[in-house]
């Protein structure tokens, strides 16, 4: 068992302290670079498409995993993202600024929301936000002057400077910077006090308050920056589907998103990462499963949708902390190898936990 | 715009509250007894539905027989599903319940539609032909929903407040702890409040399947309903009755005259009542006090 002894007082606010865990990710972002060696080109947009969904998480991470602000309508934040940045593109705006840009607008409207539903919690909140993207999804159809409405939208083609990124390693490369600087942006907000704040916000209401916080300002500063990120991974993921409906945003697609960060692990930026990588495996599963079972059933339709429900109820039933927990528990059966006990991950279940008071 | 056009609006209007406020009684219930948001509660009305058509026309019982299977059949599974599965994942945040109360409702859509084939069907209920009164036509499958939602509110209210089962349950719903020392069964009491949230659940199905065919896009409904418990606040009954019948008779009109947002606008009331007030018409929750 490795015991870490604390050498400096900045140790307390290291990124990583444990040193496996350094290799560990300094191990998959090597992958992650020389993976377009590996790869074919079909299978590297695949993987392009991943990374877009890992910062979506990340954003969604954000709001729901480290400030508690349950939200069933992110996609239309990923859709507002997309929508804009094409448009930007539309009016001969660069990469790099049109980019930014999405991000922003999205991020404002997202505090515009946090504000408005600032004073709601729980699923009142989860409620206001799932019509919040219905009502989006309905206006972008609508409003076919500028978004092209149900016949969909173009998205013009990828240029950084002046130069044409058509390859799909080069809007790999492109993408997987842009997601290791958010990924490190996270890491550097859950350690400085804004962070902090918002984890307590999610812990208690009640006693942020009573320490001083300001709840109001601190969940709509989670609200922009979480819309912010998930905008800006709208905007990659509009180059990725080349084609922009309405459809590509529903709340089928917020719903993904959730059960993403849920199943992943919540409050950890691994789980944003772990539940990208289930989402994307989640197919194949099905695919595999289907295969084993007779032809008759196999070829029913709504047997995938049947199946993805399953498997979701099946983490949340048998091991509600997602993959990440998963993850923890066999660490730790390795690190401390004879002497693992099952009682250390015993959960405390609160059975008098009320939330008709706040 | 008419008068009788306007009659027939409201008639469909307020008949279509009803309905919504029949599945959101259920919610309701079950959000009092144990604090789930049961978002499978549209899925449920669905099943009902179904298992009154299976009885019905495949297995060709009478109307009324069948009608009182497919409720009970509900109310069965109402109570296996509280039993089997809900009760595992008791004192988990209520996100991650509410997120599988989503993927069950995934699994009982997609599991219908591989049964019963996913086209619409038509159910004969006996209350189809239309009525005339002062020279307006009137359905009478919408007049019986009508009927039929005041008709089980009664026999609910008498439930809740005259039997002895009725009076655990509100016991329970109080306070779990304080009731299970006064020896009421609360893990028994709670499954039978899923029993009769999903038997209310089958009656909305049965009632409103001459209005919108029986098919799996019913649970779409539920959302609906939800949405109407939502303004009048979660967790009062009369709270969801309010909601829903505000919801069901300002759809029809707003569809009639700004056809732009046609079968959103029950989000968009629900949106801009939150927005005033965040609890809903009928507040349930309070701050805590430290």
């Amino acid at each position: 068992m490795q015991v870490i002894f604390r050498t400096s007082y900045d140790q307390d606010i290291d990124h990583l302290v444990d040193r496996g865990e350094k290799y560990r990710i300094l191990a998959a972002i090597a992958l992650a670079l020389i993976a377009p060696l590996l790869v074919g080109s079909y299978l590297l947009s695949e993987l392009a498409i991943f990374l877009v969904y890992i910062l979506a998480g990340l954003g969604l991470m954000v709001l729901t995993g480290f400030s508690g602000q349950v939200s069933f309508g992110h996609a239309a934040f990923l859709g507002i993202g997309a929508y804009a940045h094409s448009i930007f593109l539309g009016y001969g705006i660069p990469f790099v600024v049109s980019l930014p840009m999405a991000g922003l607008l999205s991020g404002a409207i997202g505090a515009a929301l946090g504000r408005a539903v600032s004073r709601m919690h729980g699923f009142y909140l989860a409620i206001a936000t799932l019509a919040f993207a219905i009502v989006v999804e309905t206006v972008i159809g609508e409003w076919e002057q500028v978004t092209g409405g149900h016949m969909g939208m173009q998205v013009p083609a990828l240029s950084v400077f002046g130069l044409e990124l058509g390859e799909s390693w080069q809007q790999y490369y492109l993408i997987l910077a842009v997601v290791i600087f958010f990924i490190w942006g996270v890491a550097n907000l859950m350690r400085s006090p804004t962070g902090r704040a918002m984890v307590a916000v999610r812990d208690s209401e009640a006693s942020a308050r009573s320490l001083g916080l300001d709840t109001a300002r601190t969940k709509i500063l989670a609200f922009f920056i979480s819309a912010l990120i998930t905008g800006v991974a709208g905007g990659l993921l509009a180059h990725l589907l080349f084609y922009l409906a309405p459809e590509s945003f529903g709340v089928q697609d917020s719903l993904r998103l959730l059960l993403m960060i849920i199943v992943g692990g919540l409050g950890t930026i691994t789980g944003a990462v772990f539940g990208a990588v289930f989402v994307t495996v989640l197919p194949n599963i099905i695919g595999v499963l289907k295969q084993i079972l007779p032809d008759t059933v196999a070829n029913a339709p709504g047997l995938e949708q049947l199946l993805f429900g399953a498997i979701i109820a099946g983490f949340i039933i048998f091991e509600p902390e997602g993959l990440y927990g998963r993850w923890r528990k066999l660490r730790l059966f390795f690190e401390t190898y004879p002497y693992y006990k099952k009682s250390t991950f015993v959960r405390q279940k609160r059975y008098l936990k009320t939330e008709r008071f706040r | 715009m008419e008068t009788s056009d306007v009659i027939q609006l409201a008639l469909i209007g307020i008949s279509q509250g009803c309905g919504y406020a029949l599945v959101a009684i259920g919610f309701v219930f079950i959000y009092r007894a144990t604090e789930i948001i049961n978002f499978a509660h549209g899925e449920l009305m669905m099943l009902g539905a179904f298992m009154v058509l299976t009885f019905a026309q495949i297995w060709g019982l009478n109307f009324w027989l069948s009608a009182c299977l497919g409720i009970l059949s509900l109310g069965v599974f109402g109570y296996l599903l509280d039993a089997v599965v809900m009760r595992r994942i008791v004192g988990e945040s209520q996100a991650i319940i509410f997120i599988l109360t989503v993927a069950i409702a995934l699994m009982l859509r997609s599991l219908a539609g591989i049964i019963w084939g996913w086209s619409p069907r038509s159910l004969d209920v006996p209350f189809m032909q239309d009525v005339q009164i002062g020279g307006i036509v009137l359905g009478m499958d919408r007049i019986a929903i009508i009927l039929g939602t005041i008709l089980l509110c009664a026999l609910l209210y008498w439930f809740f407040s005259r039997t002895r089962t009725g009076l655990a349950i509100q016991a329970s719903s109080q306070s779990q702890l304080a009731a299970y020392y006064s020896r009421i069964p609360v893990k028994r009491l709670i499954s039978v409040v899923w029993a009769i949230a999903a038997m209310v659940a089958a009656v909305a199905g049965l009632m409103m399947a001459p209005v919108t065919q029986v098919d799996t896009g019913m649970s779409a409904f539920g959302i609906k309903a939800f949405a109407g418990a939502v303004v009048g606040g979660f967790g009062s009954i009369p709270g969801a009755l309010l909601g829903c019948l505000l919801i069901g008779l300002a759809e029809p009109f707003l569809d009639f005259f700004f056809p732009a947002f046609k079968g959103v606008y029950a989000y968009i009331i629900m949106l801009v009542v939150l927005f005033i007030r965040p609890e809903g018409l009928i507040p349930q929750t309070f701050a805590k006090k430290v």
